[in-house]
């Protein structure tokens, strides 16, 4: 990790023709983009261009390249510097009256977050396609190789995780979900710490990413409820009548806790994750401030900072883990609890 | 109540009063993260010493409730951060 920062400490050389800006190279690395930047030699930017599919209303399918936006626009499509849509691709249309406006037409493009994306896919498959295929060659032989990093991890999923908060009985048909959102959001947290390519994309901390994580695991609860679990949610015999009339108070506060579970889980992991990405970068950023103010300084604040950013990558490896293992456990909870027993009382 | 009406004057001459909320703001939420994840690790440091066998339990239970708290807090960081932004 240590080696890491001398590398990205010779980008900013002695001389500095541009001020150094934190807040804008904060937000460059964690944002989402059309190409994906390697490195600065000198002046030149060194980035991977990576392909932009539109459909626009008024233009059809578009497919290009991103380094055709060098010039600042191709065709009619540009980046938006300013307002509703800034940072985003945005077609210039004439309107009725003749006034040019911006309209955002529907983007499919691989931005960097899409091909991490892909990366992350590509890595679990090649994992645990190998995993499953030794196993069902050699049944009833010891683990060999890879076999012995992930037997350990699935059982503590099985074991810690699905059995105690499902039941024995139906945990094997959440088993498939539960061991795929655990390692996806381990791997791509992992994969985010790491800063070269193909590393490096703020994948988990994009909250639409984490939104669509939330809304399945949502679906998935929804649809294995059975009656007793909206009858306790609506109308639970075991509250005082004063609760459910004239004012359904106990049912309101129920079903904004159906909604709330979910969204805190997209939050919790969204927050945690950016914020390790922030401090990391933000660590690393003072070497480039105080560089800025004379050169003594920066390169004497970097052993601290280094020191500073080689704990808080720790910090980071262990809350990758963590996460992983709230979300995972979390969502067997609300798996488990979406079956209820309702206790009649005899009359 | 002298530092608040300096506070205010400051920010009424246009520093802006959304930093100010979101910068409080943040603060206040790491007072509460501290203070939670105090208590839970205090009371599972009890825990272990007088049952020491109990050890694997109680320190992933710990782990489990410090990374809940730590959500809360999130909610509160990620508010004061729209303070600032929008």
């Amino acid at each position: 990790m240590a080696l890491f920062v001398p590398a990205m400490c010779q980008e900013n050389g002695t001389e500095s023709t541009k001020k150094f800006l934190p807040g804008d190279f904060v937000m460059e690395h964690i944002q989402d983009s059309y190409q994906w930047h390697i490195t600065d030699i000198g002046s030149k930017k060194i980035t991977i261009p990576l392909p932009i599919m539109l459909y626009s209303k008024h233009s059809g399918f578009c497919f290009f390249l991103s380094s055709q936006l060098h010039s600042g626009k191709y065709g009619s499509f540009h980046i938006s510097e300013k307002g509703v849509y800034q940072g985003k691709l945005v077609e210039s249309v004439v309107g009725a009256n003749g006034a040019t406006k911006e309209s955002r037409p529907l983007d499919f493009s691989i931005s960097k977050n899409v091909v991490s994306l892909f990366v992350i896919s590509a890595i679990m498959l090649v994992v645990f396609l190998t995993i499953a295929n030794r196993y069902k060659k050699n049944p009833d032989t010891a683990p060999h190789g890879i076999q012995n990093l992930f037997e350990p991890i699935i059982i503590f999923v099985r074991d810690e995780i699905a059995i105690p908060s499902i039941g024995v009985e139906r945990y094997n048909k959440f088993m498939p979900l539960l061991l795929t959102v655990f390692f996806f959001i381990w791997f791509s947290n992992l994969l985010g710490i790491i800063p070269v390519f193909p590393g490096g994309a703020n994948v988990t901390g994009n909250i639409a990413i984490t939104m669509v994580l939330a809304v399945l695991i949502f679906i998935i609860t929804t649809i294995s409820t059975n009656k007793d679990y909206w009858v306790e949610i609506f109308n639970n015999p075991e509250i005082p009548w004063f609760l459910k009339y004239p004012i359904p108070l106990m049912p309101l506060v129920e079903i904004t806790s159906v909604f709330t579970k979910p969204i805190i889980l997209m939050i919790r992991l969204f927050a945690n994750i950016l914020a390790g990405h922030m401090v990391a970068i933000v660590f690393f950023s003072l070497i480039f401030i105080f560089g800025q103010m004379s050169a003594v300084a920066g390169y004497g604040f970097s052993v601290f900072t280094i020191a500073f950013t080689v704990f808080m990558t720790l910090l980071e490896l262990l809350v990758a883990f963590i996460q992983a293992y709230v979300f995972t456990m979390l969502s067997a909870i609300y798996f488990g609890m979406a079956k209820v027993e309702l206790r009649h009382h005899n009359k | 109540m002298v530092t608040l009406g300096i506070i205010l004057q400051a920010a009424s001459t246009g520093i802006g009063l959304a930093k100010l909320g979101g910068a409080i703001g943040a603060g206040l939420a790491a007072v509460g993260a501290g203070i939670g994840i105090g208590l839970i690790g205090g009371s599972a440091l009890e825990a272990i010493a007088r049952q020491p066998e109990a050890i694997g339990d109680i320190r992933s239970n710990m782990i489990l409730g410090a990374a809940l708290v730590e959500g809360v807090s999130f909610f509160a960081i990620i508010i004061s951060f729209l303070a600032l932004i929008l």
